[in-house]
Parts: structure tokens; C-alpha cells; sequence
């Protein structure tokens, strides 16, 4: 199941001084099974585009088509939307509320109408796919966990939905180093375990090159590239120039090469990287 | 001295009655005029420090002093608060008007300061902060990274000794962080001791002293160049090296003999260049 996405334009208060248009013409496609990156500053049009692939926002023009399903058209029932799209919004430890973590995780599938036994069971899925153990966490209030547990709870919240698109509007902000890391493997595992789409917003460029098939540039609410992370990386001006970086590593190794240094090759990965500075180094009997 | 605290424990009972201790005996100085970084992962403790030099929790044991005056003692609470300000991680827990101008002129007007010295203080905070052109806008048509300025320019226009500056970039983009960033270093050069509290070891880079706390202890405490050659120690702590000090380290490991006073890319990239 792929997500096409065609001449989305959403304007905010058309005809009023604070007219604003958010999404300008964006069109693109996503094949099942793959990892997606939105890149792009405060204020490009992410949070927009999110808004319209969960059905929260309705676009001015254009249509947004999930498998066979075209969920713009207002005929198209919320929850058929719910059903196919999870959407873990930033901070979504905010959005717990209820007394146990066992009920919060199995709120969302009973919404869609699954029974009981069913939410539950979907529930303990979700509750081990992000890392916990279901029977020591059940029962204990949400509002008790440390903030990386708390986090984990509220994406087990939507994965229990077991949606075919999980969207994640950065996932990592505010967590420390460690559990950065580690909620991103909750993400990579969740996408390998379901193959299904990953859609992940984020700031953070070595988590895009890291994690991502495919990278979706916004800028001023237009879709301006998209491409492999190594085909997005290599056009470091176009990115500098609204705002955006590259990843560190590859930025130093990008500087070096301008600087006169013969290193060859795409890198990101800091193994790599090591390698290759040290290779050189050795050439130049700085070593 | 603007800070020092001795032997700072701090402990609190959970809802289940279980006793947290989240400060276990941190003894510490901070200089005036200096900027310090203070690392650590969430529950280490980095926090609620930071809260006890502004006397918004006062130690279950031990002493903290900031300009000499002691945190437990009442009598002296707005003098503490006025030589240490502080800066929270969400901006739109601090802001309370609905215009720039109100907000920052705030804390001023509340420690009765002149009508006539307010409208100064205001503009000046506002140019520190660079955003004297918003002076009339109003905050909720604000981004975050331009709130968290006002957020500081509210701080500023008390003209507090030090800044505490909790996790001030947390919820900022990588543009509002730099901001944010310049912003905290230009305080430090016009004199203001900086307290900066963060899990970005980026950020740390910048600062003169570099603390690591890790399980309400003090681990590490140095210049940035010192601290970060503990790379297991800061693993162990839960953080992370800036990747480019990271690859460093793995070339010093491997014989290339990088100087120690190199801890950022653009040093690196001058020295291979050399």
C-alpha cells in the first residue's frame, strides 16, 4: 500500500490579512515498506503536511490518495483514516491521560471498535514492540514513568492501532543522548517488525542519514527536492541556504574535501570517517 | 563567589512514599563572570540544581549561597531571586502578557523600578536579545525560538548578576537554538555569569567549565577540552560526544596525534590543513 500525494495546496484564512498558504502545490509518492524523512525549518510547512496525511486539516486543493483510499474527499470516514494512519504528535507523553498504561495503550484500538480482547491483546503487542514489559508496566499510572518511558507509552498509544502509515512529528525532542538513541531503535524495530510506511519529521540530519530511504525537503511550503539522503546531502548549498545542515560527520569530511583533502566517497557514518581521515593522513606521513 | 553550594543534598518523597534522592552531596563554586555548562540525562539531578540556586527548592541538607546570601533563609528570597534569574525550558510557561513590551517590562515594574528607567531597561534587553523590531508585537504570533529571546529579555531587563538557563534550547529548532546560543554568550561578555543546563554536548563546547552530574553527584567538572577527554565516563552518563569531538578521539586513539586544545570541526580542519 503507497501514499500518493497530488497538488496539495492548503491556504490559512483565505481572504483575510493573515492569509496564509502553508502548502503550495506539494505532490509526491511513497511505495509500501519505505522510511521517509521531512526535513525543513520552523514554519516550511511540515506540521501542515502531517495535519493533512491524518485528516485533521482538509486541503484547499489537491488529494491525498492511501492505498485505495482517497482521504481528502470529505465523504470518507474519520476513522477509516485513524485506521490506516497513525500520527505520534511532538511531546505526545502530554496526551496520556489515562489511570493505567495497560487503558491508555487499548484506548485507541477501542475507538476503532475492536472488542476488549481484542485492544488488549493489541495493547501487549504494542507495550513489547517499544521496549517494555507489559506485565510489570500494565498496571501502574502513566503519570509515574520516567519521561523516556512515558514516551514509549504514548507511540505504543498509536501503534496499538496498528496503523499502515505511523507518522512521527520529532519523536527525540527534548530526550537525553541515551534515550534519543533508543527511541529510534523503538522506531526502526516498529518499521521492520510491520513493514509498513515510517514517516519521521525531524531536526536532526544524522538521524535522517541514518534512518531514511527517502528524504522530503519543505521550504516556504513547497516540496523543493527529495531524493536518497546521499543524493539530498550532496547539495549542501541548496540547504544551507534556508536553514538546514548537513549531518556533522559529513560535513566535516565535505570541508575537508574543499579544503584539498583526497578523500573520496559519500560518508556519514563515523567509522568510515575515521577510517578515512586516518588513510589520509598516513598518505600525508602524518601518522 | 556568586555560587557556591556545600555539600547540597536534595530529596523528595515519590507518591508511593519511596525517598528520591536527587542531589547526593554536590559541593561546587561558581565564579563570577563565568560561563558553566552543567551535562547530565534526565533524573541526573542537573535540574533540580538549577532550581536550588534560585531558591525555587531549598536543600534537604547542606547549604547553597548565591551572593553570599543562603537560600533557606526567607528575609533574603528577593535579593536571590534578583541576583539569579532564570530561564525555563518551555517559553510559554514563563511569559505572562499578551505584548512584547509588557512582558519584558514584567519583572522590572514587580521589583519597583522607575517608570522612566523600565522603558530603558526594556530597550536594552530587547536589543540583547535582538528583537528590538518586535517590541510592539504581539507573543502569540511568535515562534518558539523568538519567544525563549523574550523569554531571556524578560530575565535581562531585572539585571540579575547570573542567568540559570535550564534546558533553554530544548524545545527549539536548530535556528532558535543558535540564537538561544549567541544570545547566552553575548550575556557572558557583557559580564553576566551564565549557568547553562543541557544534555547538548554541543552547547557545552562553548562554555569555559563544563560540569557532569550523573546520579545527583558531580562526575565530571573541567574545561570542555578536559571533559570530553573522558569518553567512556560521559557514554557512561548517558550522553553523547559531539560527533566531530567523537571522531577525534577514535584518530587520537589510533596514533594521530591531534592536539588537545582541538575540540571542534573548524579547529580540526585548520589543523589537517596546516
Amino acid at each position: 500500500m503507497g501514499i500518493s500525494v497530488e497538488h496539495l495546496t492548503h491556504i490559512y484564512n483565505p481572504g483575510l490579512p493573515y492569509c496564509k498558504t502553508a502548502l503550495d502545490d506539494v505532490s509526491f509518492e511513497i511505495k509500501d515498506g519505505e522510511f521517509v524523512g521531512i526535513i525543513g525549518h520552523t514554519g516550511s510547512g511540515k506540521s501542515t503536511l502531517l495535519q493533512h496525511l491524518n485528516g485533521l486539516l482538509k486541503p484547499s486543493s489537491g488529494r491525498i490518495v492511501v492505498g485505495d483510499c482517497d482521504i481528502t474527499d470529505p465523504k470518507t470516514v474519520m476513522r477509516d483514516i485513524r485506521r490506516r494512519i497513525g500520527l505520534v504528535f511532538q511531546y505526545p507523553e502530554y496526551q496520556l491521560f489515562e489511570e493505567t498504561v495497560a487503558k491508555d495503550v487499548a484506548y485507541g484500538p477501542l475507538n476503532l471498535g475492536r472488542s476488549e480482547a481484542e485492544a488488549e491483546a493489541a495493547a501487549r503487542r504494542a507495550i513489547a514492540l517499544v521496549g517494555l514489559d507489559y506485565d510489570t508496566i500494565a498496571e501502574r499510572s502513566p503519570f509515574d514513568l520516567s519521561g523516556g518511558q512515558k514516551r514509549r507509552v504514548a507511540i505504543a498509544g498509536v501503534a496499538a492501532m496498528e496503523p499502515e502509515v505511523l507518522i512521527l512529528d520529532e519523536p527525540t525532542a527534548g530526550l537525553d543522548p541515551r534515550t534519543h538513541d533508543e527511541m529510534l531503535e523503538v522506531i526502526r524495530k516498529l518499521h521492520c517488525e510491520k513493514g509498513n510506511i515510517t514517516i519521521l519529521v525531524s531536526h536532526n540530519m544524522d538521524d535522517i542519514a541514518k534512518y531514511c530511504d527517502k528524504v522530503l525537503v519543505m521550504e516556504r511550503g513547497k516540496l523543493i527536492m527529495q531524493g536518497t539522503p546521499s543524493e539530498i546531502f550532496s547539495e549542501r548549498e541548496t540547504l544551507e541556504a534556508i536553514g538546514l545542515a548537513l549531518p556533522p560527520i559529513n560535513d566535516l569530511i565535505v570541508r575537508l574535501r574543499e579544503s584539498g583533502a583526497e578523500i573520496a566517497g559519500d560518508i556519514f557514518d563515523i567509522e568510515e570517517a575515521e577510517e578515512a581521515i586516518y588513510e589520509y593522513l598516513k598518505g600525508k606521513k602524518r601518522v | 563567589m556568586i555560587v557556591k553550594t556545600e555539600d547540597l543534598v536534595f530529596a523528595y518523597q515519590t507518591d508511593d512514599e519511596k525517598t528520591v534522592t536527587a542531589l547526593n552531596g554536590v559541593s561546587l563554586e561558581i565564579e563570577k563572570g563565568s560561563f558553566t555548562a552543567v551535562l547530565g540525562r534526565n533524573g541526573s539531578g542537573k535540574s533540580t540544581l538549577a532550581k536550588n540556586i534560585n531558591a525555587l527548592l531549598l536543600p534537604s541538607s547542606g547549604v547553597v549561597y548565591v551572593n553570599g546570601y543562603d537560600t533557606k533563609n526567607e528575609e533574603f528570597l528577593w535579593e536571590i531571586r534578583k541576583s539569579a534569574g532564570m530561564v525555563f525550558q518551555n517559553p510559554d510557561n514563563q511569559l505572562v502578557s499578551a505584548t512584547v513590551e509588557d512582558d519584558v517590562a514584567f519583572g522590572p515594574e514587580n521589583i519597583g523600578v522607575p517608570q522612566e528607567e523600565i522603558r530603558e531597561r526594556v530597550t536594552e534587553a530587547l536589543q540583547l536579545v535582538g528583537m528590538q523590531e518586535y517590541e510592539k508585537s504581539t507573543l502569540s504570533f511568535l515562534s518558539g525560538g523568538q519567544k525563549q529571546r523574550i523569554a531571556i529579555a524578560g530575565v535581562v531587563a531585572m539585571r540579575p548578576d547570573c542567568i540559570v538557563m535550564d534546558e533553554p534550547t530544548a524545545m527549539l529548532d536548530p535556528q532558535g537554538r543558535k540564537a538561544v546560543m549567541r544570545i547566552a554568550r553575548r550575556l557572558n561578555d557583557e559580564g553576566i555569569t551564565v549557568i547553562l543546563i543541557t544534555h547538548f554536548m554541543e552547547e557545552a563546547a562553548c562554555a569555559g567549565r563544563v560540569i557532569v552530574m550523573d546520579d545527583g553527584k558531580i562526575l565530571l567538572d573541567g574545561t570542555p577540552a578536559e571533559v570530553f577527554e573522558h569518553t567512556d565516563e560521559i557514554k557512561h552518563a548517558g550522553l553523547a560526544l559531539p560527533p566531530v569531538v567523537d571522531l577525534i578521539g577514535r584518530l587520537r586513539k589510533r596514533g594521530v596525534e591531534v592536539p588537545a586544545t582541538i575540540i571542534s570541526g573548524e579547529d580540526f580542519l585548520k589543523w589537517v590543513s596546516a
